[in-house]
């Protein structure tokens, strides 16, 4: 268990000292990735159900792959496959699930709040795996642990955040996770796409590009969803790739050295990112993707593995 | 055990292993290799490491095993075990393995850690070398080389402190539980 928590829903919800927690097991996890065996039997008859509502390939992967890796048995819904296209509601899906036993339900939906709201009628743990805009904690932990890895520390480090601020549960919850990190955070976008009150969050913003990277230790480009492209928030690919897209001359004249380029994935090439930067020196958009598997493993052990099984009575409680 | 008596037991067990490793039949080319099982394991393995370059002129490699993972013990606890670093740096193919704890009780411990060594390849051959075995077993497993042995009671703690691991002075002492 995660200090006091049975879920993993929301970094917001989490303390400095927690988040460290789970970086700090994800290190160890991430030793057995490098192993002759990839396999621990740590979760053995535990089962991890996914159910997503949303397409997703690495982000079930990934939990997919870490649950495998504890021996955890994975079973996967998607949302096209299953009664939802019936009108089944979210709840008695969960439900139905339920009654098979997992001992975790990872859940994506398009809905903010939706695995919150699944947490509090089942009895299982519930993991989000990214709902609407809210937040996307198992992200935010695995961008915390690939800075952490790369830079050492976040104490005092900068991070600039770039792109669609408003829609990203990604930027939500970086937002949460790295200021508790002693990271100082600029987000940066047209000023369509930020929302305002972030510097209650601990946030900078700043709309021009350059000077939001200028120093950073890190910049974590987010994905423009191309279903925005064309709503009146942003003007069209071309202009904001111009404004707001790094490529290789802009990072060589603006970006200090060192400094790192994260991406959530998947990319659109040559619109937030360029392909020379995306497979250039600077990315470690690869070390997220298996970073994310180390720092799932790590959530699935604090939530599934030790301690008594998850029984109803607790659930109320 | 007072300091001394630790490191006469650790001199001896690291000449014990020297010795049988020369003469075992197949031992040739199953190069020493020392894992201590963390926590416990860990500073010994190192005392061991010493000892036997200085008997030998050449300290063999020492790794570390975590077995938080590979525990069977997961359900019954209240809380989570910290899981510590594994590091094993060198390959455990053909190897002599010396597995390397403080106390040796129930063997679980033990188990686990054979469990978890296997899945980084697979030992020529396998001991155990422990500084206390206090009896209890729960399992069919036994020490190879031991340091002392003592007669516990069931409900009581046997602990090993060392310098290493921030005691002022090294010393093996039976604490009685309160329960």
């Amino acid at each position: 268990m995660i200090g006091r928590h049975r879920h993993c829903i929301a970094l917001e919800d989490y303390s400095r000292e927690e988040i460290l927690e789970v970086l700090d097991l994800a290190v160890s996890m991430k030793e057995v990735l490098e192993r002759p065996v990839k396999k621990v039997p740590t979760l053995r008859g535990k089962s991890v159900v996914t159910l997503f509502f949303e397409s997703s390939t690495r982000t079930r992967s990934s939990f997919e792959t870490a649950a495998k890796v504890l021996s955890a048995d994975t079973l996967s819904w998607t949302a096209a496959t299953s009664s939802v296209t019936k009108g089944e509601t979210l709840i008695d899906t969960a439900r139905n699930l339920e009654a098979m036993k997992p001992d975790v339900l990872v859940i994506r939906h398009s809905a903010s709040g939706a695995p919150g709201l699944v947490a509090r009628h089942v009895a299982c743990s519930v993991v989000s795996a990214g709902d609407g805009a809210h937040e996307h904690p198992t992200q935010g932990l695995l961008d915390a642990f690939t800075l952490r890895e790369k830079l050492g520390t976040l104490e005092g480090k900068v991070v600039a955040i770039v792109g669609d601020i408003t829609h990203s549960r990604v930027a939500r919850s970086n937002l949460h996770a790295l200021p508790k990190l002693g990271a100082k955070v600029r987000l940066c976008g047209p000023p369509t796409m930020i929302p305002p009150g972030m510097e209650r969050l601990g946030a900078k913003v700043d709309h021009d590009l350059r000077s939001a990277v200028d120093g950073a230790d890190a910049v974590i480009m987010l994905r423009i969803q191309h279903e925005r492209i064309g709503d009146p928030l942003i003007p069209g690919t071309r202009e904001y790739s111009k404004l707001w897209g790094l490529n290789a001359k802009k990072a060589g004249e603006w970006l200090k050295p060192g400094a790192l380029i994260l991406h959530p994935g998947p990319i659109n090439r040559g619109v937030e990112l360029s392909t020379e930067l995306a497979d250039g020196p600077r990315s470690v958009i690869l070390d997220q993707v298996q970073n994310g598997v180390a720092v799932r493993m790590a959530i699935l052990y604090l939530l599934a593995g030790p301690g008594e099984p998850t029984s109803p009575e607790r659930a109320k409680a | 055990m007072n300091a001394e008596a630790i490191q006469r037991a650790v001199r001896r067990m690291a000449r014990e292993i020297v010795d049988r490793a020369g003469r075992t039949p197949g031992g040739k080319g199953a190069a020493l290799a020392i894992v201590g099982i963390r926590r416990g394991g860990v500073h010994l393995a190192e005392r061991l490491r010493r000892e036997i370059g200085e008997a030998t002129g050449r300290e063999p490699p020492v790794g570390t095993l975590d077995i938080a993972l590979y525990r069977d013990d997961l359900a019954e606890r209240g809380v989570a075990p910290v899981v510590g670093p594994t590091a094993i740096p060198f390959s455990v193919q053909g190897k002599t393995i010396v597995l390397v704890d403080d106390v040796l009780f129930t063997g679980r411990t033990v188990r686990a850690a054979l469990d978890e060594l296997v899945d980084f390849g697979r030992p020529h051959r396998v001991w155990l070398a422990v500084l206390v075995d206090r009896g209890g077993r729960e399992l069919p497993i036994a020490a190879d080389f031991v340091g002392a042995s003592v007669e516990v009671g069931e409900g009581d703690d046997v602990k090993v402190r060392l310098r290493e691991g921030g005691a002022a002075e090294d010393a093996v002492a039976i604490e009685r539980r309160r329960t």
